[in-house]
């Protein structure tokens, strides 16, 4: 699949500033504490852009208002609705926190459903699709729950080491936790892409395997089109490997390593020992997203031979 | 709605694609574009048209592909592989997987003839109905920013002012060979509906779960180019002494 850079940010800054208003709405950190007001405007800030960018790849944007209509059948409209409504308890505890200094649990609670609920969503859109094999599995669902989680407590370390807060080796205790399960589901996700056996295939594509082996003979054009710019990406295959290795030691093991020296460190350091293990962080997420597109194979590729 | 009507609908509106007959001359595909960039929607745009990176929405495209059987050779002109013409467009699925997607309410399956049909003014090409047909029939139109798909020329079949001959699909009117047909597969007494049941026509990937509408018959079955070789007759040349069992020797040597 065509890894589109809008929907790649989209996925990765969203996923962060949901995982971080999850733990945010927990009430783990003090809400007085200038840390814990950064860390809200931060958390909106990234869902804000994160849903933004990922209008940009629309035809008609201005007709995106339109995605909220459909929540019965479409989990990208219930993914709309959900990040519309999840605003309200988010900026609800922004406010509470930033201008007041005080945490209210029914608003952070609900907070904390309500980011759950969006990035269970954005997960459903590829898992429910079955004519992208690699993606139609709940392993997806707990790729991306897991990932929104590790980078919400890891960023919730940070503010909770700056805050100076007891809370921090705890969180940071946390994160590495997420960071574990969240590589472990992704290491399975990868494993499962690598062998399982491709449900449909040129001969049932065709409907000719009856007679033999189907190979593409000619193209319909000579060209590329819609269809193979959009669904025909294999660039990534070639290097797959390597790039899940990077991805894996970026965004798991520096951080995890970073996370456990921090809890050691204490004091000034351990906030730049954190600090320093959300770039890494997020740059492995960036690498497992593009991959998690740019791997993908499309069923409709079968009629393409690719 | 996006949600899908309550099916089998007592009509279903669909093609049967014979692979037997298809010649691969790519006349459906070019008057589709014809009928459908002035018909219903959008017109379908290209992209570079006279230039050397030309690329466009076509809602019906013919592949071509190489059947070869187990066991069989691809050798030169002695081979055993079979080329078969292919011509694909929207299948106007039961289980449309493009429909239940799309997040505006602009894809839809008509509950009265089960044609899927986008309306354009509520799409906002996003593509995911795109990335959830496993068939590729649908390609978004880079110049109105829509999604455009296969309307089984709903302008032409209910068009009472074209005389009865043109109404059905611009594909099925145009193709020389009569390899397409146009007809109701909820009539079990129609003529497509015959066809299928007389040639087993199929479902392209039914393990997509999809339950697809338009049926292809497969090629018919081919004799193994061996049973057409001249077969000649062996000589019995046992008992041959003397000269002739010398120059019998020598013209079997050279």
């Amino acid at each position: 699949m065509h890894p589109a850079l809008s929907v790649i940010v989209f996925t990765t800054v969203s996923g962060l500033g949901y995982g971080l208003a999850a733990v945010l709405g927990l009430g783990a950190l003090d809400a007085a504490a200038w840390p814990t007001r950064v860390a809200h405007v931060l958390a909106l800030a990234a869902i804000s852009t994160g849903l933004l960018s990922s209008t940009l790849h629309l035809g008609n944007p201005q007709r995106a208002w339109r995605a909220f209509s459909q929540w019965r059948s479409s989990w990208l409209s219930r993914e709309g609705v959900l990040a519309v409504a999840t605003f309200l308890p988010l900026t609800a505890s922004a406010w509470m926190s930033v201008i007041e200094g005080r945490y209210l649990p029914l608003w952070g609670l609900l907070g904390t459903a309500g980011s759950v609920a969006t990035v269970f969503s954005t997960a459903m859109i590829y898992t429910s699709l079955r004519s992208v094999q690699a993606w139609h599995t709940p392993l997806t669902v707990a790729g991306y729950l897991s990932f929104a989680a590790a980078g919400g407590l890891l960023l919730a370390t940070v503010a909770a080491y700056a805050a100076g807060s007891d809370m921090a080796p705890r969180l940071a205790l946390a994160g590495i936790v997420a960071l574990a399960a969240a590589w472990a589901f992704k290491g399975a996700w990868w494993r499962r892409q690598r062998r399982m056996a491709p449900i449909s295939t040129p001969e049932s594509a065709t409907g000719l395997g009856a007679i033999g082996r189907v190979r593409l003979h000619e193209r319909p054009h000579a060209n590329e089109n819609y269809l193979t710019r959009e669904m025909g990406f294999k660039v990534a295959r070639k290097h797959a490997d390597k790039l899940e290795r990077l991805a894996l030691a970026s965004g798991g093991v520096a951080p995890v390593l970073l996370l456990a020296a921090a809890t050691f460190a204490g004091g000034g350091l351990a906030i730049a020992l954190a600090l320093l293990a959300v770039p890494f962080h997020a740059i492995g997420v960036l690498a497992e997203r593009w991959l998690f597109f740019a791997t993908a194979r499309h069923a409709v590729m079968n009629y393409y031979g690719r | 709605m996006t949600s899908l009507p309550a099916y089998p609908s007592a009509k279903r509106l669909g093609l049967v694609i014979d692979l037997d007959v298809c010649v691969g001359c790519h006349a459906c595909a070019v008057s589709c574009k014809e009928w459908n960039t002035g018909g219903y929607g959008n017109a379908l745009s290209d992209q570079d048209p006279y230039g050397p990176d030309v690329s466009g929405a076509w809602l019906n495209r013919i592949h071509t592909f190489e059947v070869v059987p187990d066991g069989g050779q691809v050798v030169g002109e002695a081979s055993d592989a079979r080329i078969v013409h292919f011509p694909k467009s929207c299948l106007h699925c039961e289980d449309a997987p493009c429909v239940t997607v799309c997040p505006t309410g602009a894809s839809h399956k008509r509950a009265e003839d089960g044609i899927v049909l986008v309306d354009e003014d509520k799409c906002i090409g996003c593509g995911l109905c795109a990335w959830a047909c496993p068939y590729g029939a649908r390609e978004m139109d880079v110049a109105a920013g829509v999604m455009k798909k296969c309307t089984l020329c709903i302008d032409r079949i209910y068009n009472e002012t074209i005389a009865e001959v043109d109404r059905v699909p611009s594909c099925v009117r145009t193709c020389p060979a009569n390899a397409r047909h146009f007809g109701d597969f909820g009539d079990p007494a129609s003529a497509v509906s015959t066809m299928v049941a007389e040639r087993g026509g199929i479902d392209l990937m039914p393990e997509q779960g999809t339950r697809p509408v338009n049926k292809y018959l497969p090629p018919r079955p081919r004799r193994p180019l061996a049973d057409s070789a001249p077969k000649a007759a062996a000589v019995d040349v046992s008992g041959v002494t003397g000269f002739f069992a010398w120059l019998d020797g020598v013209l079997e040597r050279i």
